[in-house]
C-alpha cells in the first residue's frame, strides 16, 4: 500500500473539492464537501481497492487521510 | 401475488428541496436514487395496504377463503401493540377462525424469514393455503427533520398466496441474525424497555448539523450498516447458491432489498451481477423495509413469471438480520398494484 495512491483514491470520492487540496495531512472532515454520503463512498473505495471493510468508528477516529491509511494498512496485514 | 401502495406520490426532489434548499438536495437524491416514494395518509396503516393487496389477490384468482389455513403478517408498523394485526386481518379478509394467524416483527430481511416459515409449516402437510402479508408505513417512523433518514423511506404492502405442490420444486434459504448489532438501526423508546412518555416524543437536535428526531423515531448508523452489508451479503448469497447446488447464472431474476441505489449498485458491481437480471424499484418506491423485495417482484415481474423461473433474493437490515434465497416460481400470477387512500382501496 502506498500513501500517495491512497490520497488520490480518497480525493476521487469528491466532486467539487480540487485534487490539490488533498495531502496525507488533510483534516478531511473539515473539508466543505465532506458528508456522511462521501464517507460511504470512502468505505466503498477502501473495500474495492484494498479489500478491507472499515466501520463508522474508523472514519470518526481518523483526523487525517494518513490516519485512515494507517488503519487500512494495519487491517490488510492481519 | 399482489401489491398496494398509498396513492400519495412524493416527488422526492421537490419534497426535500422544500426542507433543505436546492443546493444540498439534488446530489443526495441522485446518490440514494429515490426520485419518488409513496406516503400513507393518516388513516392508512400497513394493514390497510395488505388488506387491499390480499383482497384483490383472492378475488381476482377466485380463491375459496375457507381453504386458507395460515395468515402471517410481517411488519414493524402494526395497527396496535396488541392484539396482533394478523388477527384483525383474518377477520377483515373473511378468513375462517381455523386460520392460524400471527405477526412476524422483523424488518428488511423479513419477507424471506416469512416465506421460509410458511414453507416449513406447509411441509407438515397441515396447511392447504397460506397468505403471507408484508406491509410497512416507514414514512411514519422517521423524522423529516433528520437528514440521515429523511430521504429514503416509503410505504407499501404485498400479499402472497402460497400453496404446497411438488411441481414448484425446491426452495433454498439462508437465514441469519446477529443481535450484537442491534443498535445499528433502532427506535429506542416506545417499547417496554423505555416506555412512551411526554419526553420521548419530543424532537431534539441530535448533532452539529441541526438534525432533529425524537426517541420514538428511527435512526440508522448508515456507515456501519453499509460496512455490515459489504461484509455479510455477498458471502450469504454465495452460501445459498452453494447450498442449492446452483450458480448465479441459473437465476432468471435477482431481487435485492432496495436499501438505496448507491448501496445496491455497489453490491451489484462487487458481486459482478448481470444488471439485466437485477430488478430495481428504489427510484419509484424508495426503501420500504421488508416490503421492498416482494414489492419489487410485484412491480417489475408481472407477466414475467410464466413457466418455471428462478429468483435469487437477498435482504438485509434491522436486527441485524439477513437472508438469501433461491426461489422457484411456477406460473406465478401477479395482479396490478392497487392504490389506497383513507385506509381503503381506490376504486
Amino acid at each position: 500500500m502506498e500513501i500517495n495512491e491512497f490520497v488520490k483514491n480518497f480525493a476521487n470520492q469528491f466532486d467539487e473539492t480540487d485534487a490539490s487540496e488533498f495531502t496525507p495531512a488533510t483534516d478531511f472532515r473539515q473539508l466543505d464537501e465532506w458528508s456522511s454520503l462521501i464517507a460511504l463512498s470512502v468505505i466503498a473505495m477502501i473495500d474495492e481497492e484494498y479489500d478491507v471493510v472499515i466501520k463508522g468508528d474508523d472514519v470518526k477516529s481518523s483526523k487525517t487521510i494518513q490516519d485512515l491509511f494507517e488503519i487500512v494498512k494495519s487491517r490488510k496485514k492481519s | 401475488m399482489a401489491g398496494a401502495v398509498p396513492c400519495r406520490v412524493i416527488d422526492n426532489l421537490q419534497y426535500m428541496t422544500e426542507r433543505y434548499g436546492e443546493e444540498n438536495v439534488k446530489a443526495v437524491v441522485e446518490k440514494v436514487g429515490v426520485y419518488e416514494r409513496r406516503f400513507a395518509d393518516e388513516k392508512t396503516c400497513s394493514s390497510d395496504l395488505c388488506f387491499a393487496a390480499a383482497d384483490k389477490l383472492l378475488t381476482e384468482n377466485n380463491i375459496d377463503r375457507s381453504e386458507i389455513d395460515l395468515l402471517i403478517f410481517i411488519s414493524q408498523t402494526p395497527d396496535y401493540r396488541m392484539p396482533a394485526t394478523s388477527v384483525i386481518l383474518q377477520n377483515r379478509l373473511g378468513l375462517p377462525t381455523t386460520c392460524m394467524s400471527y405477526d412476524i416483527n422483523l424488518g428488511c430481511a423479513a419477507f424471506l424469514y416469512g416465506l421460509s416459515t410458511v414453507y416449513a409449516l406447509m411441509n407438515t402437510g397441515c396447511i392447504r393455503k397460506a397468505l403471507l402479508l408484508d406491509g410497512e408505513t416507514r414514512s411514519k417512523v422517521y423524522s423529516a427533520n433528520d437528514r440521515h433518514e429523511a430521504y429514503i423511506f416509503g410505504d407499501g404492502g404485498v400479499a402472497a398466496l402460497i400453496e404446497c405442490n411438488e411441481k414448484f420444486g425446491e426452495s433454498y434459504f439462508s437465514i441469519n441474525a446477529d443481535g450484537a448489532m442491534s443498535d445499528l438501526i433502532m427506535i429506542p423508546a416506545g417499547g417496554y424497555r423505555k416506555m412512551s412518555s411526554a419526553e420521548t416524543v419530543v424532537e431534539k437536535v441530535i448533532d452539529e448539523y441541526g438534525n432533529m428526531r425524537s426517541e420514538e423515531q428511527g435512526f440508522m448508523k448508515g456507515q456501519d450498516v453499509f460496512a455490515f452489508t459489504l461484509t455479510h451479503v455477498p458471502k450469504d448469497i454465495k452460501k445459498v447458491l452453494a447450498f442449492a447446488g446452483t450458480t448465479i447464472d441459473n437465476a432468471d431474476f435477482i431481487v435485492l432489498h432496495q436499501a438505496n441505489a448507491f448501496m445496491n449498485s455497489f453490491l451489484t458491481k462487487k458481486m459482478k451481477l448481470d444488471t439485466d437480471k437485477v430488478m430495481n424499484t428504489i427510484h419509484k418506491f424508495g426503501n420500504t423495509s421488508s416490503v421492498s423485495v416482494p414489492l419489487t417482484i410485484v412491480s417489475e415481474l408481472k407477466d414475467k413469471l410464466d413457466g418455471d423461473k428462478t429468483i435469487l433474493a437477498s435482504a438485509f437490515g434491522v436486527g441485524m438480520t439477513w437472508a438469501s434465497a433461491v426461489l422457484p416460481f411456477c406460473n406465478c400470477r401477479i395482479s396490478d398494484i392497487v392504490e389506497v387512500e383513507n385506509g381503503e382501496p381506490v376504486k
